[in-house]
């Protein structure tokens, strides 16, 4: 130590240190709003029907482990396939769009205007077409997480560097090599980041395609388990099944950034160049 | 020793086939954002035996890049004829991409072309000790130094196997130390493997260095002013007073100064 004079200590204890400081700020906000919530709620201004208290939902939370993991389980599985389907068709549009105009001008449109279009108004259609089982709340998370994947995409083909297709046309690349070298790699990105705003979007998608469709049997889903708790004036609970699909999400949007930095490792490397 | 780079086909002195690149009253006229036609390039007429190398240089907006897009069959002249045999475009960014590592950026030409990821990267990884690039085969681009990557694109360009090469200002983007070091690899690797080459700078000194004969554009619309010829030997020493005289030659003839001698061609 003597002889290194420059190396201070606490240097050296650096990264878990700051890893534990990166975790205060988040922890101290969710503490601060779960204060003020939890004082409002006994403050006697609400009734308990209407604003539960965080310590009451904590307790729905624990008592109801059980029945919250098994209402879980289907949502998550309709999230996980709905937002592989909205993947694959979001992006399988954008690559046709970004090959054809004709496509381009005939599936813009309708694509915008699919995410006007009212739920409500729909559902009875899926419903009387596929029954009663998971298929046509997929058709409902499909159509909610497709667009951010489409948009994103779509630009991101686009802003491929123009040059670099010059030189790939200079190597006789053929337009499917150009694609496969070039255009689609230098979209990957963008895809990724539709695929972030899709996948928070999936788990309210899968919230109000279990709201607008009818399940048979007992466990059909968090979002059916809220709207019968409400209900049921079992307020407690349904906001616990909320907080179970406000983890969830979070726990999804992580796991796609650790898929992000596998799948498109460049763009998540800072872009500095040593001269 | 580049045995692979040796082992292409080289340029036919005869140039029955190979015509090299051959200009004929070439010009070219494209529109603005506001629609207005600009003349880039006015009534160009050049010729590039095979194995020569051609320096073009010019003012800034002259139409250098244009006259190698045209070279390239990337554009089509509005006037005058190009014939070229087949060519490949180094531009002015190395424009290597960024989710290949350095290997596949050289490779790349060769996978177009049809080989597989492993021959490809064989045969490329074969040339990266001599290029000085032994070591960073799995390096991304944003991992390696400017030079390096200027480096990368050669190699990318030399696999291609074209017989001409369209250089836009290849070193523009590089320190005067690396691009020195550059100059003396591009002139090494061109001695031991003649290429057509069409070299545009707006380096003279760069210019007078590598070329067999050096082309000065005038101000848009480009126009040849003068071609001079640099008869120096090689390796060439920048100092040499001779270089150094076509050096001020030439740039007496890009500022529009009457020249102390008259016009080559």
């Amino acid at each position: 130590m003597s002889r290194r004079p420059l190396a201070a200590p606490a240097r050296q204890t650096g990264p878990p240190r700051r890893r534990a400081r990166a975790g205060l700020p988040p922890l101290a906000l969710v503490g601060a709003l779960l204060g003020a919530w939890e004082l409002y709620a006994e403050s006697g201004s609400t009734s308990s029907y209407v604003l539960p208290s965080p310590h009451a939902v904590a307790a729905a939370l624990w008592d109801n482990a059980g029945l919250l993991a098994a209402n879980l389980a289907p949502t998550a599985t309709e999230v996980g396939l709905g937002i592989a389907l909205a993947l694959a068709l979001g992006f399988a549009l954008a690559v046709l769009i970004h090959f054809s105009r004709v496509l381009r001008r005939a599936v813009y449109p309708l694509a915008i205007g699919s995410q006007a279009v009212p739920i409500a108004v729909i559902a009875p259609l899926l419903v009387f077409w596929w029954g009663f089982g998971v298929f046509p709340k997929l058709v409902v998370i499909v159509l909610i997480c497709f667009f951010p994947v489409l948009v994103t995409t779509v630009d991101g083909l686009e802003a491929v560097d123009r040059d670099q297709l010059k030189l790939l046309r200079t190597l006789d690349a053929s337009r499917w090599q150009a694609f496969r070298f070039a255009e689609l790699p230098a979209a990957l990105p963008a895809a990724i980041s539709g695929a972030r705003i899709a996948l928070t979007v999936a788990v309210i998608g899968a919230y109000i395609a279990e709201s607008q469709t009818v399940t048979v049997g007992t466990h059909a889903g968090l979002g059916h388990e809220i709207n019968a708790d409400l209900t049921a004036l079992q307020t407690p609970r349904a906001y616990a099944a909320a907080v179970v699909l406000f983890a969830f999400a979070i726990a999804c949007f992580y796991a796609l950034s650790l898929a992000e930095r596998r799948l498109a490792p460049w763009a998540a490397q800072p872009r500095e160049v040593r001269a | 020793m580049p045995t692979q780079l040796q082992s292409r086909p080289r340029p036919s002195q005869s140039g029955s086939a190979d015509v090299g690149i051959a200009l004929q009253g070439v010009g070219r006229t494209y529109r603005d954002r506001r629609g207005a036609g600009v003349r880039a390039l006015d009534a160009i007429s050049l010729r590039v035996a095979p194995a020569e190398v051609l320096a073009v240089v010019g003012p800034s907006g002259c139409g250098k890049s244009t006259l190698l897009e045209l070279i390239c069959g990337l554009q089509r002249p509005d006037q005058g004829t190009v014939a070229c045999a087949p060519a490949v475009l180094m531009p002015q960014r190395d424009l290597l991409l960024p989710w290949l590592s350095a290997l596949d950026n050289a490779a790349l030409a060769l996978r177009i072309s049809g080989l597989s990821r492993e021959r490809a990267r064989a045969r490329a990884a074969a040339l990266f000790a001599e290029m000085g690039l032994d070591g960073f085969e799995h390096s991304r681009p944003s991992e390696l130094s400017g030079g390096m990557r200027q480096r990368v694109a050669f190699l990318r360009t030399l696999l291609s196997g074209k017989r001409v090469l369209c250089l836009d200002e290849p070193f523009g983007a590089l320190d005067a130390i690396t691009r020195a070091e550059m100059q003396e690899w591009l002139a090494g690797a061109l001695a031991r493997e003649p290429r057509t080459v069409a070299l545009v700078t707006h380096d003279v000194e760069e210019a007078i260095v590598l070329a067999d004969r050096v082309a000065v554009l005038s101000p848009r619309p480009g126009r040849v002013l003068e071609v001079l010829e640099v008869e120096a030997p090689r390796p060439r020493a920048r100092t040499d007073a001779a270089l150094i005289a076509l050096r001020e030659r030439a740039l007496g003839a890009l500022q529009g100064a009457p020249t102390p001698m008259v016009g080559a061609r």
